[in-house]
């Protein structure tokens, strides 16, 4: 369904993506792109979005390239991080706005109940709070029934209730067949979420794989830890370190920037 | 046109021109009187809407790009929409005091409409300008502070170092240095333009008279009103190559 083929992107002389590629072949599934500051995720969304445009290589959404084109982003939902709208604008008006610009059929009613929008539909936007605005995003974001979903920081400002609905949410989507991607710096919900992990580090995919094997790795029950393993080796027990000469199927071998460590 | 400030842009051209006609009574000179307000203040909020609006609306234009829209639609879209509320708040603001007096009835009319043609065509130049300043530019300090720079170059440095160059070579001939000069400016284009139309020798001052001279009313008005198009076409191409290029 997504081809992501030798992905080049700088920005002057910081390069941000080095050779990106990615296949997402399966529906049904929720992978969480993780990753330092600074190591693409941001830019590798971007960019299947159409919002950056790369230096070199391509991408192909439903067989065909994006490049120049606009008509494959009705098939995408796309929750940004920062939930930032007009603020003279209603929510209803906002909501409306994206309907027309969509010009299909929606389910934002289900949507609005689940987060407890109604009371708010007549508020201008500048006068929400953070977590309203947020549940407006989540809104916007599921309401086109897309089947390519894109959920950049979705729990950001969200109070519990809402939490709890969003991730049922999102399970039930990847149920009926949804491709989920998520940007996250919350691993408590990459654990509860993510069938697999898509780690990157320096531009490059460093890992792909689920949690379960990125802690097998790492001879760790705790991701957490897991994590912290791969950005900083110093950090983890010599023994719980991997053998960097057995490679996953599109992982590099040895991190760039960082030494091998014998076993 | 939501915004608060657009209804103060109205209200403050709105009670002005209310003013002067009831003070002056003749709409001849009160277009005289308003034309400096107009040249003046137009552009300035023309430039500080259209920064404040880029930056304020930066992350919705980018919850907008991630939709079935190309970057054309949406820049274009959104320009359209700042330039157009500009207008018609300085259009409205301006025309319902002239219409409550009669401008229909009056020989001025033209001069009226001059002024508004004026007034419209510095609002999209300088909403335009300020707008692609601002997109260009992340930092919001720089952006604000190079949109304001701008006016302040075409609404007042311009004119002080043309007018430095004609004092300092004023023993040569100048008067193609001063007609190509004001075509630099788009403010200076406005200006002569309406003095052409109410046909004041006494006002043009050396540019206007050069361009009264050398071209006539008519080719005069013709040309500074060319010139005052081209540059209406900067921020036009400009927003058609930042669609085509810039990363969001």
């Amino acid at each position: 369904m997504i081809e992501i083929k030798n992905l080049h992107k700088s920005f002057g002389s910081l390069r941000v993506l080095n050779g990106i590629d990615l296949h997402f072949s399966e529906r049904g599934k929720i992978s969480a792109v993780l990753g330092p500051n600074g190591s693409g995720k941001t830019t590798l969304i971007k960019c299947l979005l159409g919002m950056v445009l790369p230096d070199q290589g391509e991408i192909l959404v439903g067989g065909q390239r994006i490049a120049n084109r606009f008509d494959y982003r009705a098939s995408v939902g796309y929750l940004p991080q920062i939930a930032r709208f007009p603020e003279n604008l209603r929510v209803g008006e906002v909501i409306a706005l994206i309907k027309d610009i969509r010009g299909v059929e929606t389910s934002e009613e289900a949507l609005i109940r689940l987060f407890g929008l109604a009371p708010f539909l007549s508020k201008r936007l500048g006068a929400l709070s953070g977590g309203t605005r947020q549940k407006v995003n989540l809104t916007l974001a599921f309401m086109y029934d897309s089947p390519l979903l894109i959920l950049d920081e979705p729990t950001s400002g969200l109070d519990p209730v809402a939490l709890i609905r969003l991730k049922d949410y999102i399970r039930a989507e990847r149920d009926r067949g949804k491709t989920i991607l998520i940007t996250t710096h919350i691993i408590e919900l990459v654990e509860e979420l993510a069938d697999e992990i898509i780690f990157l580090l320096e531009g490059n995919v460093y890992f792909r794989g689920s949690a379960q094997e990125l802690k097998n790795r790492y001879a760790t029950d705790d991701l957490e830890r897991a994590i912290a393993a791969i950005l900083d080796p110093a950090s983890v027990p010599p023994a719980a370190l991997p053998d960097w000469n057995c490679p996953t199927s599109e992982a590099r071998m040895v991190p760039p920037g960082l030494a091998a460590k014998p076993i | 046109m939501r915004s608060r400030w657009t209804y103060f842009y109205f209200g403050f051209f709105l009670l002005f021109t209310f003013s002067l006609l009831f003070l002056l009574g003749d709409p001849g000179k009160v277009v005289l009187s308003l034309m400096q307000a107009v040249l003046m203040v137009s552009p300035l909020i023309a430039t500080i809407f259209g920064v404040m609006y880029a930056y304020n609306s930066r992350e919705f234009t980018e919850l907008l790009l991630a939709q079935p829209i190309s970057r054309t639609q949406l820049f274009w879209g959104q320009y359209l929409g700042l330039a157009l509320s500009l207008s018609a708040s300085l259009a409205l603001g301006i025309g319902i005091p002239f219409l409550f007096y009669g401008i229909f009835r009056s020989a001025g009319i033209w001069n009226f409409s001059m002024l508004l043609v004026d007034g419209v065509v510095l609002s999209f130049l300088f909403s335009g300008l300020a707008y692609v300043i601002a997109l260009h530019h992340e930092n919001r300090v720089r952006g604000f502070g190079l949109a304001i720079l701008v006016w302040l170059f075409f609404a007042v440095i311009y004119d002080g170092l043309l007018l430095l160059l004609l004092i300092g070579f004023s023993a040569y001939p100048l008067e193609y240095v001063a007609l190509v000069g004001s075509i630099f400016n788009p403010i200076d284009l406005a200006r002569i333009l309406i003095l052409l139309k109410l046909d004041i020798s006494a006002l043009m001052g050396y540019t206007g008279a050069v361009f009264q001279k050398f071209l006539g009313t008519g080719w005069g008005m013709g040309m500074s009103g060319l010139s005052l198009f081209v540059w209406l076409s900067l921020p036009i191409w400009w927003i058609q190559r930042m669609a085509a290029r810039k990363d969001f």
